[in-house]
């Protein structure tokens, strides 16, 4: 185990509180890096889906980790960020360019959802934000003129100063993993200055904020915006890796998806963001496994057992109906939500946490380590 | 002109009158204690001069400045920190990060910078981070800088909360019942804390207080307050043997 020896008010301050992270991080992202030359197409594709997916992750932990402000709006803010994109690139504007339009328009939007927010809390702002998903949808479906409505956009092949990025290139991944990298490198460094620790403040106790001087309307409306806008860039990145963009892509399961990724990542650590991401990328494929692979392994086990042919054939078809069954990934999501909250509310990151934990101390640890213990109720008089 | 002033001070709930043309000064550097029974009203003011609640009518003036209509967060600003009787820490923060909110009044930098946590974000947060330290060793905090507040014990939360308040650097500081659930030797220390504050550090104290034996012992000055009304206000001696004070504490 590693003590560390504090001899500075900087090492409180820097991202990385030894050395030993600089190791990890860095071949971390050598093999991020080198990912394009060592994975296959496919594998490829679902990390872009990652990174971006990480991204509001990222975005959405800022606005419901740190400032504790719960949103299923942000289908929305990536729905913004997606047709900005779109429609800026009909008019050949630039990448750069529209890039950073969709970012500062979704951030603006962002701001003037936070404001009739400042009155609501819990299940009411909850309420809002998904009623302002519902009615953007609404609009991308109906404003016809700009967004094509149901019939959707087509997005061009990204070009970057002149040169062409596929969607399927390494060099989109790439570009990718930087806007990740760089959203998270910023949120860290909001977070250990003034304003992030103004989000936390609120989250955890309004009334002592105030009290401390912290302009609490301006905070959540500086965090409503800052997490829109992110979501915004990640929407640009979106449009590019689908090609083609249609409402019905940024509806409210959307949105859930993006709170899975932060409510089974971790809520309280960035980290939680990239795991949440990764967790809810592998579904799509997890799910196409179970359809395609395990009505024929289940048949087979049951045939060893001693099933007859036609047994073993009817297992088959009825697991295999059952896994192509239309709501099986919302009810799989519903199931995942509810184990996380019941025995890991802290979610993989947390895990994460005790595991290493566990070595660290071995033979030594101690379960109660992580538990949370009331000491005493908290007086909700002045909320 | 004194220092601190509230002039007819009322916060009527409906037919409930919390407070009740309340006037009262503080001048500077002293330490004011304000007692009573319970649902005198001593925490309502404190809520009064925060602007956690407006008042029904009356002022508040601080250094020559009408300050009822400030918004909440310019209290602080202005200097005037607070404590909660029932503990308002931020929870699932370290005890570091807790006191760093409470330099939030002396920030300076814009959120664009601290993205990019250029060296000027830097240099302030280790100002901020400077004078936390020396708030840590006032209150020797220095076994739990890096804990979460949800696992620490109540009488360590106490001085947290004093902590707190004192990273703002405040001018004037308002403790709501700073020993409520602290033992004896708590207490003790919590009664050296407050006169330092005075002593040391100059700074004026207002203080809401049940503990009869700390108010003797610190305060300079005792306000009896009974059903939002002023019933007394001298030296802590005066106002115990004040004929109404006794009566609404035994009932006469």
């Amino acid at each position: 185990m590693r003590f560390l020896f504090k001899t500075d008010y900087e090492d409180d301050i820097k991202l990385f509180p030894h050395s030993g992270y600089y190791v990890s991080y860095g071949i971390l992202l050598a093999l991020l890096l080198a990912a394009p030359y060592m994975l296959s197409s496919y594998l490829m594709s679902q990390l872009v889906f990652v990174c971006i997916y990480a991204t509001v992750g990222v975005a959405l932990l800022i606005l419901t980790g740190f400032t504790g402000q719960a949103s299923l709006g942000h289908a929305a803010f990536l729905a913004i960020g997606a047709y900005t994109a779109a429609y800026l690139q009909k008019y050949n504007v630039p990448f750069p360019v529209y890039f950073l339009a969709a970012g500062l328009l979704t951030g603006i939007i962002g701001a003037m959802v936070g404001f009739p927010a400042l009155r609501l809390t819990g299940i009411y702002l909850v309420i809002a934000t998904i009623s302002f998903a519902l009615i953007v949808e609404e609009i991308l479906a109906r404003w016809e003129s700009v967004t094509n409505g149901n019939e959707g956009m087509r997005i061009k092949t990204l070009s970057l100063l002149g040169v062409p990025v596929p969607r399927d290139s390494p060099a989109f991944y790439f570009l990718c993993l930087a806007v990740l990298v760089l959203t998270i490198v910023g949120t860290l460094n909001l977070l250990r200055s003034p304003t992030g620790r103004a989000f936390v403040a609120i989250r955890d106790s309004e009334t002592a904020a105030r009290s401390m001087g912290v302009n609490v309307a301006l905070y959540k409306v500086k965090s409503f915006a800052i997490s829109a806008a992110i979501t915004g860039f990640a929407g640009v990145l979106f449009a590019h890796k689908l090609s083609f963009i249609s409402p019905e892509m940024f509806t409210l399961q959307l949105s859930i998806e993006f709170i899975i990724v932060i409510l089974i990542g971790g809520t309280f650590s960035l980290h939680g963001a990239v795991l949440g991401a990764i967790f809810i990328v592998m579904i799509d494929p997890f799910l196409t496994y179970l359809k395609d692979d395990m009505p024929g392994i289940i048949a087979g086990v049951a045939a060893t057992f001693g099933a007859g042919k036609e047994r073993a054939a009817s297992i088959q078809s009825s697991v295999a109906a059952f896994a192509s069954l239309n709501g099986l990934k919302g009810a799989i999501y519903g199931i995942i939500i509810m184990l996380f909250v019941l025995f890991e509310p802290l979610g993989i990151y947390g895990r994460w946490l005790k595991i290493k934990l566990f070595f660290q101390l071995f033979p030594l640890y101690k379960r109660a380590t992580f538990k949370r213990q009331k000491i005493y109720v908290k007086s909700e008089r002045n909320r | 002109m004194s220092y601190f002033r509230a002039e007819n001070l009322s916060l009527h709930f409906g037919g409930l009158k919390a407070v009740d043309a309340v006037s009262f000064a503080v001048e500077k550097g002293e330490i004011l204690s304000i007692i009573g029974p319970n649902g005198a009203g001593k925490s309502s003011i404190f809520n009064l001069i925060s602007r956690i609640y407006r008042p029904t009518s009356g002022k508040i003036f601080f250094e020559d400045q009408d300050i009822t209509e400030q918004p909440p967060y310019d209290i602080a600003k202005l200097g005037i920190a607070r404590t909660f009787q029932n503990i308002e820490l931020f929870e699932n923060a370290s005890v570091l990060a807790n006191l760093l909110v409470g330099r939030h009044r002396h920030s300076t930098t814009q959120l664009w910078q601290e993205f990019l946590f250029l060296p000027s974000v830097r240099a302030n947060e280790k100002v901020h981070r400077r004078r936390v330290e020396q708030v840590i060793e006032f209150l020797d905090l220095e076994p739990y800088r890096d804990k979460l507040i949800s696992g620490l014990p109540y009488g360590v939360r106490k001085v947290i909360e004093l902590a707190r308040a004192l990273c703002s650097e405040p001018k004037l500081i308002l403790l709501d019942e700073p020993s409520s659930g602290l033992n004896v030797e708590e207490t003790d220390d919590m009664s050296f804390w407050i006169r330092d504050l005075k002593n040391e550090l100059g700074i004026t104290v207002l203080m809401v207080e049940h503990d009869m034996s700390l108010v003797n012992r610190v305060s300079d000055r005792v306000i009896a307050l009974n059903y939002g009304r002023v019933l007394a206000m001298g030296s802590p001696s005066e106002v115990q043997q004040h004929p109404d004070v006794v009566a609404a504490y035994l009932g006469a």
